[in-house]
C-alpha cells in the first residue's frame, strides 16, 4: 500500500511536465501571436510591438520560452495577465475560494441527494419512485448545464420577479451595495449549485442503484438475512457499505467534471471563480492566463484521481496493488 | 513430417471453412437478436424516432426555410426583433418559435443549426473512433517504446478535462464547422485508445487466438477475424456515447463564443446572447436548448438500449 502510494506520487511530476508541454505546444503551435490584435491599432509603431514582444519574452526561440515558463512556474510565478497586467497568481488565489465553495457544496449536496435516492431506487426496484428517479437521472445527463442555468434564471429570477414573488439573484456571490450576509450568500449560491449538482446526482444515482442491486444478491446479504439480522442493519451495514466503495472512485473521477462544469456555471452566473477567469481570458485571448488556468484545472484533475486511488485502497482492504 | 504436411492444410481449410460459415451465421443471428432486443425497448424506439426526425430536419433545412417558415436563413430585421412565437411576418412568413435579438427566425436557424450541431458531432465521432482505434491497436500491436510513448501521451491528455482543452484551443483559433469537428475529435479519442489497447492485449493472449496461430492462420486472418470482432462492441459503445457528448461539447463551446462563430447558426451559439434577452423574450433561451436536450436525451436512450441489446450476457 505504502509502496503503491509512493509509486503513484512519483508519476505526478512526469504527468505535470507532460501537461505543461501539451499546453505550451497547443498555445504556440497555433498561428498568431498575442500581440497580433495590436497590429490593427494605427497608433502602435512596429518598433513598439518589437519592444513589447521583448518584454513579454515571445521573440525568443520556443524551447527557451518553454524553459523560462517552466522555471517561473516552479517558483510559483504564473506570469502576468496581458489584459490588466496583474500577476495571475494573485487573481487565481483571490478567485479559487469562490470556486471551492461552489464545487464543494455542490459535491456535498449531490452526495446527500444521490445516496438515499440511489439506495431507495434499488430497494424499491421497478416502483414508481425507481422509474421517476431513473428517468430524471437520464434527463440530468442530457440537459446542457448552460441551458439549465438559463431556465433557472428565467424562472427563479425573471418570472418570479414579474409575478411579484420573492426571487433569486441571477448572478454574483453576494448583493452588491450591502450584501454578504449568510442568507444573502446562500440565495446567490442556490442556482449555480443546483446546475452543478444535477448531472452529478444523475450519474451517481444510477451507479449507487446498480451497485446496490448487485450487492443485495450476494451470499453474505442472504446469510445476514437468514440469521435474522434486522432489515435496516442488512441494508446499511452489509449492503450499502460494500456498494459505496465504487462511490469513492466516482467522486474522485467526478471532481474534474465538477471543475469543468464550474467553468460553464461560473460564466452564466457571473460567479467570480477560476472558471469564469479562464473563460474571460480565453475570450480576450489572454494567453498567459489561459495557460495558467488550464494548468490549474489539470492539477486539480491529477490530485483528485490520486486521492480517489489512495482512498479506495484505504477503504477496501481487498484491493491489492501490485 | 510427411503426415503433418499432408493433414495440416486440409485440417486448416476445413476448420477455416467451418469457422467462416459459423461466423457468418453467428453475425447474422447476433445482429438480428440485438435488433429484436432493441425493438422491445419502447423508450429506445421513441428515441430512435426523435433522432431520425432531427436528422430529417437537418437535411431538410432549406425546404423548411422555403415551404414552412418562409424565412430565409440570412433574413434579419431589427423591426421584428423578439417577436413572440407564432407571430406572422411579411410575405406569408410565420415565426413559429419567435425571433431573436436581430429579428432572425428562431425555427429556421434551429433547422440550419441542426446541420452544424449534428454534423460536427457525427464527423467528430467518426474521426475520434478511427484515431482511437488505430492508436490503441498500434500501441497494443507494436508494444515496446511505441506503446509507452503513445500511452504516456494519452495519460497526460486524460488529465486535462476535454472542455478545458477545447476552450484553450477555441481561444486561439476561430474555425469553421469541419475544422471544429476535427479539433473536437483530436481531443476526444484518448479514452477509446486505452480501452482498445487493453482489449486487444487481453484478446491476443486468449486460447483461440493462440490456436489460430498454431494451425497457421495468417496475421490478416487473426487480426480481422479473431481480434477486431472483439473490439467492435467497444467501438459501438464509444461511438454512441461520443455523439451526444460531442454535441454537448460543441454546444458549450459555441455558447461561450469560442466555437462556431455567428452568423453560422449552431444550437449552442444561438444561446450566446440569450441571457441578455431573458426578460424580453424567454423563447430565445428556450427553443435551441430544448433541441439540444431532446436530441442528446434521445441519443443517450438509444445508446443505452443498443449497449444492452449488443451485450450477449444480458439475455432476458
Amino acid at each position: 500500500m505504502g509502496g503503491y502510494i509512493v509509486r503513484r506520487l512519483l508519476q505526478v511530476p512526469g504527468l505535470l511536465l507532460g501537461i505543461t508541454l501539451v499546453i505550451f505546444a497547443l498555445i504556440h503551435l497555433t498561428p498568431g501571436s498575442p500581440v497580433d490584435d495590436l497590429r490593427l491599432d494605427p497608433n502602435i509603431k512596429p518598433a513598439d510591438l518589437e519592444s513589447l514582444k521583448e518584454t513579454l519574452g515571445i521573440n525568443k526561440p520556443l524551447p527557451e520560452q518553454y524553459v523560462t515558463w517552466i522555471g517561473q512556474l516552479a517558483h510559483g510565478n504564473f506570469g502576468i495577465s496581458l489584459r490588466n497586467y496583474r500577476p495571475i497568481r494573485q487573481t487565481l488565489t483571490e478567485r479559487v475560494g469562490n470556486t471551492l465553495v461552489l464545487t464543494v457544496i455542490a459535491l456535498i449536496i449531490s452526495l446527500l441527494i444521490a445516496v438515499p435516492v440511489g439506495v431507495l431506487s434499488a430497494l424499491r426496484r421497478n416502483s414508481i419512485f425507481d422509474y421517476t428517479a431513473t428517468f430524471l437521472s437520464t434527463i440530468g445527463q442530457a440537459v446542457p448545464g448552460f441551458w439549465l442555468g438559463l431556465l433557472l434564471i428565467l424562472f427563479f429570477s425573471v418570472q418570479l420577479q414579474k409575478w411579484g414573488l420573492p426571487w433569486l439573484p441571477s448572478g454574483g456571490v453576494q448583493s452588491l451595495p450591502r450584501g454578504g450576509g449568510f442568507a444573502d450568500r446562500v440565495t446567490h449560491l442556490i442556482m449555480p449549485m443546483a446546475v452543478l449538482a444535477f448531472p452529478r446526482i444523475s450519474l451517481w444515482v444510477r451507479y449507487i442503484r446498480g451497485q446496490m442491486l448487485e450487492v443485495l444478491t450476494q451470499d453474505y446479504v442472504r446469510t445476514a438475512r437468514a440469521k435474522g439480522v434486522s432489515e435496516g442493519v442488512v441494508i446499511f451495514r452489509h449492503a450499502f457499505r460494500n456498494a459505496s466503495l465504487p462511490l469513492i472512485t466516482l467522486i474522485g473521477l467526478g471532481l474534474p467534471g465538477l471543475v469543468a462544469g464550474a467553468v460553464i456555471v461560473e460564466t452564466i452566473f457571473s460567479w467570480p471563480g477560476t472558471g469564469s477567469y479562464f473563460v474571460d481570458a480565453a475570450r480576450n485571448r489572454d494567453y498567459p492566463v489561459v495557460m495558467a488556468a488550464a494548468l490549474f484545472f489539470a492539477v486539480v484533475t491529477i490530485l483528485s484521481n490520486l486521492l480517489a486511488d489512495i482512498f479506495y485502497g484505504v477503504a477496501d482492504p481487498r484491493v491489492q496493488y501490485s | 513430417m510427411a503426415e503433418t504436411s499432408l493433414t495440416t492444410p486440409t485440417a486448416t481449410a476445413v476448420l477455416d471453412a467451418g469457422r467462416e460459415a459459423r461466423a457468418q451465421m453467428k453475425s447474422k443471428s447476433n445482429a438480428a437478436r440485438a435488433w429484436r432486443r432493441f425493438r422491445q425497448n419502447r423508450l429506445a424506439l421513441a428515441g430512435l424516432v426523435i433522432v431520425v426526425l432531427m436528422a430529417i430536419m437537418a437535411l431538410g433545412a432549406p425546404l423548411i426555410s422555403q415551404y414552412i417558415t418562409h424565412v430565409s436563413l440570412s433574413k434579419q430585421s431589427l423591426l421584428a426583433k423578439y417577436a413572440p412565437a407564432g407571430t406572422k411576418g411579411s410575405a406569408g412568413s410565420v415565426y413559429y418559435f419567435g425571433t431573436d435579438e436581430l429579428g432572425r427566425d428562431i425555427f429556421t436557424r434551429i433547422a440550419y443549426g441542426a446541420q452544424v450541431s449534428l454534423g460536427v458531432a457525427l464527423l467528430a465521432a467518426t474521426v475520434a473512433v478511427t484515431v482511437g482505434t488505430v492508436v490503441g491497436a498500434v500501441a497494443a500491436y507494436y508494444g515496446g517504446w511505441v506503446d509507452a510513448v503513445l500511452m504516456r501521451f494519452v495519460d497526460v491528455m486524460l488529465c486535462i478535462p476535454s472542455l478545458v482543452l477545447l476552450i484553450l484551443v477555441g481561444a486561439l483559433v476561430h474555425v469553421g464547422p469541419q475544422i471544429l469537428a476535427l479539433i473536437i475529435a483530436l481531443l476526444g479519442w484518448f479514452g477509446l485508445s486505452r480501452l482498445i489497447r487493453a482489449e486487444i492485449l487481453s484478446v491476443r493472449k486468449r486460447e483461440y487466438v493462440e490456436a489460430a496461430r498454431v494451425i497457421g492462420a495468417r496475421d490478416r486472418i487473426i487480426i480481422f477475424r479473431h481480434i477486431l470482432p472483439n473490439v467492435t462492441h467497444i467501438i459501438i459503445i464509444f461511438a454512441t456515447g461520443a455523439i451526444p457528448t460531442f454535441i454537448l461539447e460543441e454546444a458549450a463551446l459555441s455558447f461561450l463564443g469560442l466555437g462556431i462563430q455567428p452568423p453560422t447558426p449552431s444550437w449552442g451559439n444561438m444561446l450566446t446572447n440569450a441571457l441578455a434577452a431573458l426578460y424580453q423574450s424567454p423563447g430565445v433561451a428556450f427553443y435551441p436548448g430544448f433541441f439540444i436536450a431532446i436530441t442528446v436525451l434521445a441519443l443517450i436512450v438509444v445508446g443505452n438500449a443498443l449497449r444492452d441489446a449488443l451485450d450477449p450476457r444480458l439475455t432476458k
